[in-house]
Order: C-alpha cells, then sequence, then structure tokens
C-alpha cells in the first residue's frame, strides 16, 4: 500500500467534519443541501468500505464486528435522510418556516452530528465516546430549537436539560470506570482505552464496577430514551424538523445504547460484579409498557411515533439484557429493522403533515385518498411498525418473544402484553387517518418517494428472506456480546 | 502523600460541598451567582492543588479554565443578562428552603455511604474526593429540581458540573481531563448563555420555567 492508502476511519470523520464546515459558509440552500446528500452517500460509501478493509485499531480509534454493524446503518440511514431533508426543507422555505440563514445553520449542523456520531461510535477511548455523545446532543438540541416557536424552544430547554443530567452522570460513571481501572492497568491513557479494559476487567474492583454501570446506564438510558427517563423525547421529535426526528429515532438513540452495551461488556466479563442483564432487561419491558399504554392518548402525529420509539428501544434494551445468542441476535437484528422502519415512517409523516398543514392527528384524515403514495407509505410504515407480518420487524418481535419464551416464561407474559397493546394502538390512529373522507389540504406534494421506498423495501425484504451472510454476521457479533 | 497535603485536599474539597449548600438556600439571583463564583474559585483551587500535588502540569489548565471561565466570564455574563432584563427578584422554591437543606443532608450522607463502601481502603484520598464529588453532584441535581427559574437552573447545572471536574481531577492520571472540562465550557457557554436565555427571554419576557409549562405535551 501508498503512503496514501485508503483510511475508512478517517474519511468517516473528516468528511462530515470539512462539509460541515464548508456547509456553514454555502449560502445557496439548493446546492448545500446537495453537497449535504452527496457527503453523506460517500459517508455511506466508505463506511461500507469497512467489510472489506478493516482499519486498524488504536487507543482512540476501535472498529470491531460489533460497532461496524452501528457504523453501517448509521451513514446508511443518515444519506437516505439527506435526501428526504432536500424535499423536507424545499417546502418549510416556500411557506417562510425557515429562512436561507437558518438552513445554512442547519446543513452544518446535520453533518456536524454525523460527525459526532461516527466519533462515537468509532472511540475506543470511553472519555472520547462520552465527549462525542455530548457533541451529539448538542448540535440536535441546536436544530430541535431551530423553528423558534414556543413549543420548539420549550422542547429543545427540556431536551437540553435531560441530556446534560443524562451526560453528566454518564461522565460520573467513566471516572468510575477509570478508577477501578487504574489499580490494574495503571495511570494515564490505558485505563479508559475500552480494548485494554475489557482483557484486563476481570481483575477490577467488582464494586466500584457495580456503582459505574448504574451511573452510566442512568446516563446514556437517558439518551436512548428508557421509561423514566424519557421526558424530553416526544417533545424533541415533535417539534424538531421532521429530517431531525427521523435522525433521532434512527440514530442517536442507537448511538446511546452503543455505549450502555460496550459497558454491559465489561460488566458481563467480571465474574464478581453484578449482572446487568436484569437491569437492563427491567428498564426495557417498563419502557415497552409505559410507552404502549401513553401511544392510546397521542393527539400529534410526531409524538405518537415518537412514543412508538421509546417503545421499540424498550424491546432492544429488554433483548440485549436478556442475552444469549438467540436474544442478542433478536435485539441487533430488531435495532435494524427498527431504524430502517422507523426514519422511513418520518419521512413519510414530513410530507404528510407538509401536505396537510398539521400535525395534528384529528386533523389528518383520507389520506389515500387524497395522496395515495403518502397515505399507502403510511400504512405500510405503520404495519411494518406494529409488527405484522411479513415485514422484518415481525421476525425480530418474534424471535425476541420466542427467546423470552424459551428461557424466563413469566417475563414473556409481560413482553406479549406490550407489543400487543402497542400494536392496537397504532392500528387504532392509522385507520382514522388512512380512510375516510379526506381532509383539505394542499393537492401536490413534493415528497420523494425514493428513500420511504428504499427503506420499508429493505424492512420487507429481510422481513422474507434475511441473507445467508447477513445471518452469519449477525449471529457472530450476538456471540460476542454474551 | 503526606499528611498536610492529604488535609488541604480534603479541606477543598469539602469546602466545595459547603458553598454547594450555601447555594441551595439563596434566593435572590445576584446572590446564587456570587456564591456560584465563589464555588468556581474553590474548585480552581482544589484542582490547582491536585495538579500540585499529583505533578500533573495539564490539570493547571482545567484549574485555569474553572477560574477564567466559571469564576469570571459566566457570573458577569448572567449577571448582565439578569440586570438588562430586569428580573433581580427573588427566585421561587418549588420546595421551602428547610425541606431542601434537609434533603441536602441526605443526599450527602448518601453519597458518602455509597462511596466508602465501594473504592478499597487503599486509596483514601481518591475514595474521600469521590465522595465529596459525589455529594456536589446531587446537590447541584437536587437545586435544578427544586427551582423553577431558568437562571438558577443552569447554575445548578454548572454547580453539578464542578462536581464531575472535581471527581475527574481527584482521579490520579486520568486522561482527557482537560479535554472533558473543555467540552464542558462549551456545553454550558454555548446553549445556555447564547441560545437559549436569549431566545426564552426574547419570547417570554421572563425567565420563569413556568411560563414554558404553559405548552405541556399534547394536550389541548
Amino acid at each position: 500500500m501508498t503512503a496514501f492508502a485508503f483510511d475508512g476511519v478517517t474519511t468517516i470523520l473528516a468528511l462530515p467534519a470539512a462539509t460541515a464546515a464548508l456547509l456553514a459558509f454555502l449560502p445557496r440552500y439548493r446546492v448545500s443541501a446537495f453537497v449535504n446528500m452527496v457527503s453523506a452517500f460517500a459517508t455511506f460509501l466508505a463506511a461500507s468500505s469497512f467489510f472489506l478493509i478493516k482499519p486498524a485499531s488504536g487507543p482512540y480509534v476501535l472498529v470491531d464486528d460489533l460497532n461496524i454493524v452501528f457504523i453501517v446503518l448509521n451513514t446508511f440511514v443518515a444519506f437516505t435522510t439527506s435526501v428526504f431533508s432536500a424535499s423536507y426543507i424545499a417546502h418549510e422555505l416556500e411557506i417562510g418556516r425557515l429562512t436561507p440563514t437558518h438552513l445554512r445553520f442547519y446543513h452544518a449542523m446535520y453533518q456536524a452530528l454525523l460527525f459526532a456520531m461516527n466519533l462515537a461510535l468509532v472511540a475506543n477511548n470511553i472519555g472520547l465516546m462520552w465527549v462525542a455523545i455530548e457533541m451529539a446532543t448538542l448540535t440536535t438540541v441546536a436544530m430541535v430549537g431551530i423553528y423558534r416557536t414556543n413549543e420548539a424552544i420549550e422542547a429543545a430547554w427540556k431536551y437540553f436539560i435531560l441530556g446534560s443530567v443524562g451526560i453528566a452522570l454518564a461522565l460520573f460513571g467513566t471516572i468510575l470506570v477509570y478508577m477501578a481501572a487504574r489499580p490494574v492497568v495503571g495511570e494515564g491513557l490505558d485505563g479508559m482505552v475500552w480494548t485494554t479494559l475489557i482483557a484486563r476487567v476481570p481483575e477490577f474492583e467488582p464494586a466500584l464496577l457495580n456503582l459505574a454501570f448504574v451511573f452510566l446506564l442512568l446516563g446514556y438510558g437517558t439518551k436512548v430514551g428508557l421509561a423514566p427517563l424519557h421526558a424530553w423525547l416526544p417533545d424533541a421529535h415533535a417539534e424538531g424538523p421532521t429530517p431531525i426526528s427521523a435522525v433521532l429515532s434512527g440514530l442517536l438513540l442507537n448511538v446511546a445504547l452503543y455505549a450502555v452495551l460496550r459497558f454491559k461488556l465489561l460488566l458481563d466479563a467480571n465474574a464478581n460484579a453484578i449482572a446487568p442483564g436484569p437491569l437492563m432487561a427491567t428498564l426495557g419491558i417498563v419502557s415497552l409498557i409505559f410507552a404502549a399504554f401513553m401511544l392510546y392518548r397521542r393527539r400529534d402525529i410526531k409524538r405518537l411515533f415518537a412514543f412508538s420509539s421509546i417503545e421499540h428501544m424498550g424491546i432492544i434494551v429488554f433483548a440485549f439484557g436478556m442475552g444469549g445468542p438467540l436474544a442478542n441476535f433478536a435485539g441487533l437484528l430488531h435495532m435494524t429493522m427498527h431504524s430502517l422502519t422507523k426514519s422511513a415512517i418520518f419521512f413519510t409523516v414530513g410530507h404528510i403533515a407538509q401536505a396537510k398543514g398539521t400535525q395534528k392527528i384529528a386533523d389528518i384524515r383520507g389520506l389515500t385518498v387524497s395522496h395515495p403514495t403518502l397515505g399507502w407509505s403510511l400504512i405500510l410504515g405503520v404495519f411494518a411498525i406494529a409488527g405484522l407480518p411479513p415485514l422484518g420487524i415481525f421476525t425480530s418481535e418474534f424471535l425476541v418473544v420466542s427467546s423470552t419464551f424459551a428461557r424466563a416464561p413469566w417475563l414473556a407474559i409481560p413482553l406479549v402484553f406490550g407489543l400487543l397493546l402497542a400494536f392496537g394502538a397504532l392500528i387504532l390512529r392509522l385507520q382514522g387517518m388512512a380512510f375516510g373522507e379526506p381532509t383539505p389540504g394542499e393537492k401536490h406534494s413534493t415528497a420523494s418517494p425514493l428513500p420511504i421506498a428504499a427503506h420499508l423495501g429493505l424492512v420487507l425484504m429481510a422481513g422474507l428472506y434475511l441473507p445467508p451472510p447477513l445471518v452469519a454476521w449477525f449471529q457472530h457479533v450476538a456471540a460476542l456480546l454474551r | 502523600m503526606t499528611g498536610l497535603s492529604f488535609d488541604i485536599s480534603h479541606l477543598l474539597a469539602g469546602a466545595l460541598v459547603l458553598v454547594s449548600f450555601l447555594l441551595l438556600y439563596q434566593n435572590r439571583l445576584f446572590a446564587l451567582l456570587n456564591v456560584f463564583a465563589l464555588q468556581a474559585v474553590v474548585l480552581s483551587l482544589s484542582v490547582a492543588w491536585q495538579a500540585y500535588v499529583q505533578a500533573a502540569p495539564h490539570l493547571y489548565v482545567t484549574a485555569a479554565i474553572a477560574l477564567a471561565f466559571k469564576a469570571i466570564i459566566i457570573p458577569v455574563a448572567l449577571h448582565r443578562i439578569i440586570a438588562r432584563l430586569g428580573i433581580d427578584r427573588d427566585v421561587e422554591n418549588v420546595v421551602g428552603i428547610g425541606p431542601t437543606m434537609l434533603a441536602g443532608l441526605a443526599l450527602v450522607a448518601l453519597s458518602v455511604v455509597v462511596m466508602l463502601r465501594v473504592v478499597s481502603e487503599a486509596d483514601a484520598l481518591a475514595r474521600e474526593d469521590l465522595a465529596f464529588a459525589l455529594s456536589v453532584v446531587l446537590l447541584g441535581m437536587l437545586m435544578m429540581v427544586v427551582r423553577r427559574n431558568a437562571v438558577s437552573m443552569v447554575v445548578g447545572f454548572m454547580s453539578l458540573e464542578n462536581g464531575l471536574i472535581l471527581a475527574a481531577a481527584g482521579a490520579k492520571g486520568m486522561p482527557l481531563v482537560v479535554e472533558i472540562s473543555v467540552a464542558f465550557s462549551v456545553l454550558v457557554a454555548f446553549t445556555v448563555i447564547g441560545v437559549f436565555l436569549f431566545r426564552i427571554s426574547e419570547r417570554f419576557e421572563t425567565v420563569d420555567a413556568r411560563a414554558l409549562d404553559r405548552f405541556q405535551g399534547d394536550r389541548e
């Protein structure tokens, strides 16, 4: 290899960072929307190269089989969202909700967010990971508040306060992990390098690790949106621009989940520490049931799907908490499917809200008549997210339920109860929105059906047929997760 | 570590907890800011002392950031904002001073009990430093819970963050402390001062968080 050898990790970090700087100075929004798309696509290609050439790990950077899944999914959804965003913002500009200055800021922040998320995913250093997640929080806070309505400001403020407290707790947990590592691996950089930690963790003091994990789970769990700590999530989803709702649900929640998983692995490797699984499974099931009940009372379409994200993050955290090859496999699959489906739904919902000029569920009726493409996309998306066969989420939910039945049958009762509850709520809401006498709205929508079709197509394909290499890969990662 | 330097570390960390209590019962905004500046000075001294004891020069940077940014720039900036908006009135508490102080005492007791059990005997300084740091963190959180006013929420958050910096400085040889303190300063400076107080004041003419509660969830 030459001195100019292709380095995927540098690319997926440098590209968004450079694009963010560039976009901050590009005045024409059409150009910047296009640059945004191209850059996101190039980042996705660079991330896909990890399958072929696995980058070397260092004290700061780590690419292993676990985070490749996250990185590729992350960059893919980031790319499709940028395509959706281009058509979404054109409309927002038309109706005057956003100005070109806002858009410059918006595009720069979008790329900065991608940089921060990629950094969090490849970070081998737990301190660096923390800094990256903090940065991702900051950029999303700025974007949630971009409409500057009272509601948007409140949402951003709430998100900022709760997110910061979560981030602060996570830092305390990170410091405690370092304190536990110090007597064993020595002072300095090594005490924060995850690959060093995982190798030496059996010798760490278990009591300190336990305490650290509680802080980390609460801290990063706030960002995952787990039930008692979720209050920021629905507001942030509902009041920000819809592309940001898609990125929050589809990506940022996963990044926080990834951080939790890394620390779960540390705890698992120490025989004397508490088992992290039951803690996670409990939080997961509480989130699932709580969110399922909350779904019934939603009147705002974006809030409805925000609560559905809490529900699904609950299922995923529950699956990883159960552990074992099958449940981990189901968790990974469910995470992938949820990211794809939920962002597709938000793409659809963004266009629906623009076409009907409202986010109120009561004012959205008869979509299949007035906007057939959007209406049927919404139906397909909701069927997918509610877990109907033959779509991908059915497969993963089925695996979660069956692995739970095999190992802890009494836990399967609340699980299935929560799933059915959520299913009922979603179908109930869908019926009114999709059918009946259409409410007035714009005739034409500028929707670009491509990203929606790509996501839902993948979800459908995964439900019908999972390619064996993908299954083998997920099984391998599931085994790594114990 | 000699007995004296150990005692000085303790003294400074203990003083930080004490100032956290002072913050809890301030009922004027200007007084609150002054006490917060005092806390930042104490933090800066404590971190500088750790830098000296551990012979870790990079911690002096953290100490300098704490001094310049949190003891001077932020309080002065907030002072100006409050003066300009004319909101230098009493701070309303959700919970009275008495119960708040009792809750604070309980939190300190909790953190001492938790930390002393968890960290091994061998590392007495780190152990007690962490107990103090956790107390400051919990007291900051308590302040965020009991105050309605947006400015005092921010002050609560910053004092919470002071506790984290104390913990990071006390963890001997911890890497990235400077970066983390910079990241935190950015968090506080950028979002809070620059964007939110300005925008909130623009909209509501008050920085009372209750004005925000007009909009709650999707009740109609």
